[in-house]
């Protein structure tokens, strides 16, 4: 069963066309992987899925409900199963770590201030880190602040949970941890999960199923060992990190 | 043909304004806000601009009287520069001045918050967790606005009229019960009342637009044109909103 059903969507800025005729399928449970090189209109794609931007045309399903044309009031139901890494963890700065994991529930929940602590706790241990509810975000480092992003997005358990570039920024050593974190919460909370990268490694280490993205057009769409036996020269370029192919640099 | 552009972007730009001002509106009415989001935004706003006000209209009283004596010496009458002073503070100087100070102190900063919010994607973190930023973060600050100036604005023309009396009592030798019932004979109510209805409306344009402008920029490099914008605006429009709303009065309030 689809979780998100993408139908021949598209979204132009001005006149440049940011994604043209995209189709995706996720099932539900799996983790799924859109690749693409910067600039792919990857962020905008995620960003229209959970209805941040407006699609020019085209149909995005979630759990086969159309969430295209929505009124804010049903968007703002169909937002809370999404949970959302972004790509610089955006944690608001004015906010204690705790305010911040506990965003949500402060939100839209009647929990009292104690039993949101102590699912803030909880949720701060699932990314194995402790004592720092009191600190604030500009305190921590890159790597701390993903993590606190990531216990953000999954504190009230949303259905789908997405990653924008979860390791861009961050150093090899944390980029492994994150990737075995988003992993193991992928199984222990079985969410589906989204994972959007231009790093070919983290994303194959984390997905099972990926999409490659180029120009707002999907070129590939398959499983992991389909990748491995893909004959597009375009796809194979990216794979092996070479300048010279079929992607110029001019197609920026 | 850049004419019509100008034209055309002025138009969308207030079209815009107008939306997010209802959208300002619908969330007060509609949506509960707890206190502590609201007092923060009137300590920000009110309680740390204090000093700044305190300075500023202090020494515009001491001006204006000096001003206002210039000319009265001609006539000898030095003694109604409590009554000049009074009116020019409380009709116009004191709510002027404590929106443009605060609208360059406050606004700005507010613009430069919301804008760094902005390119951080705090504000899309703020959407996706079914919040609305408009409710979160832009009312708070609209009545946090809408309460202080005022307060300001009464705390200003206290000073700016004792500000006249530092210059009555050391040049003029005025005493002080003299000077104060020389004061309070010119005042009405109703002077006191359309500087502060006057300081409401100035609260809720820089509210307003300093908000607006902070939700606008779309790289960092747009952060510094935003605030200028934003500083830019809000003294235009309370300049224009001054100049009608004065010439209202003057007509409504004979």
């Amino acid at each position: 069963m689809s979780i998100i059903r993408i139908e021949n969507l598209c979204k132009k800025f001005e006149s440049k066309k940011v994604l043209d005729m995209v189709n995706l399928r996720m099932n539900k449970g799996e983790a799924f992987l859109i690749l693409g090189r910067s600039g792919a209109g990857k962020t905008v794609l995620l960003k229209t899925i959970i209805g941040l931007l407006k699609p020019d045309s085209g149909r995005i399903f979630i759990e086969n409900a159309d969430i295209t044309h929505l009124t804010r009031k049903r968007l703002d139901k169909i937002r809370l199963k999404f949970g959302l890494v972004f790509q610089n963890s955006a944690l608001f700065d004015f906010l204690t770590i705790e305010e911040n994991v506990g965003f949500a529930l402060y939100q839209h929940s009647n929990l009292t201030k104690k039993q949101i602590a102590s699912a803030v706790k909880s949720a701060l241990e699932m990314v194995a880190l402790a004592n720092i509810e009191k600190l604030y975000p500009h305190e921590l480092s890159g790597g701390m602040r993903k993590r606190v992003a990531i216990a953000r997005a999954v504190i009230y358990r949303p259905k789908i949970i997405i990653y924008d570039e979860p390791t861009t920024g961050i150093d090899p050593i944390s980029v492994d941890k994150i990737v075995s974190l988003i992993k193991d919460l992928h199984q222990r909370l079985s969410i589906t999960t989204l994972v959007v990268t231009h790093d070919l490694n983290v994303g194959l280490a984390i997905a099972q199923r990926c999409a490659f993205l180029l120009q707002g057009r999907i070129i590939f769409d398959g499983t992991k060992e389909d990748l491995k036996t893909i004959k597009d020269e375009r796809v194979i370029q990216f794979i092996n990190g070479t300048s010279t192919g079929p992607i110029k640099e001019m197609e920026v | 043909m850049s004419f019509i552009k100008g034209i055309e972007f002025l138009f969308r730009y207030t079209g815009r304004l107008g939306i997010f001002v209802k959208d300002i509106f619908y969330f007060l009415f509609t949506h509960k806000r707890t206190f502590r989001s609201v007092s923060k935004e009137i300590t920000f706003v009110g309680v740390d601009s204090l000093f700044l006000v305190t300075l500023i209209s202090f020494f515009i009283g001491v001006i204006v009287a000096f001003q206002t004596a210039y000319q009265l010496k001609k006539f000898s009458s030095e003694i109604y520069i409590a009554a000049l002073v009074a009116l020019s503070i409380t009709r116009e100087l004191g709510p002027v001045l404590t929106a443009l100070i605060v609208a360059a102190r406050s606004g700005a900063s507010i613009t430069a918050g919301i804008g760094a919010m902005k390119i951080s994607e705090q504000i899309d973190a703020l959407e996706s967790f079914a919040v609305n930023p408009v409710d979160y973060l832009v009312v708070p600050k609209f009545v946090g606005f809408l309460f202080s100036l005022p307060l300001l604005t009464i705390y200003a023309d206290f000073l700016g009229i004792l500000g006249g009396y530092a210059v009555g009592a050391t040049k003029f030798s005025i005493p002080f019960n003299f000077y104060f019932s020389m004061t309070f004979d010119a005042l009405k109510y109703k002077d006191v009342g359309t500087g502060l209805l006057k300081s409401f409306c100035f609260a809720a344009i820089i509210a307003s637009v300093s908000c607006f402008e902070g939700l606008r920029p779309l790289s960092s490099s747009d952060v510094a044109k935003v605030v200028t914008q934003s500083v830019v605006k809000s003294f235009f429009l309370i300049i224009v909103f001054d100049c009608i709303l004065t010439a209202l009065f003057y007509f409504v309030f004979v």
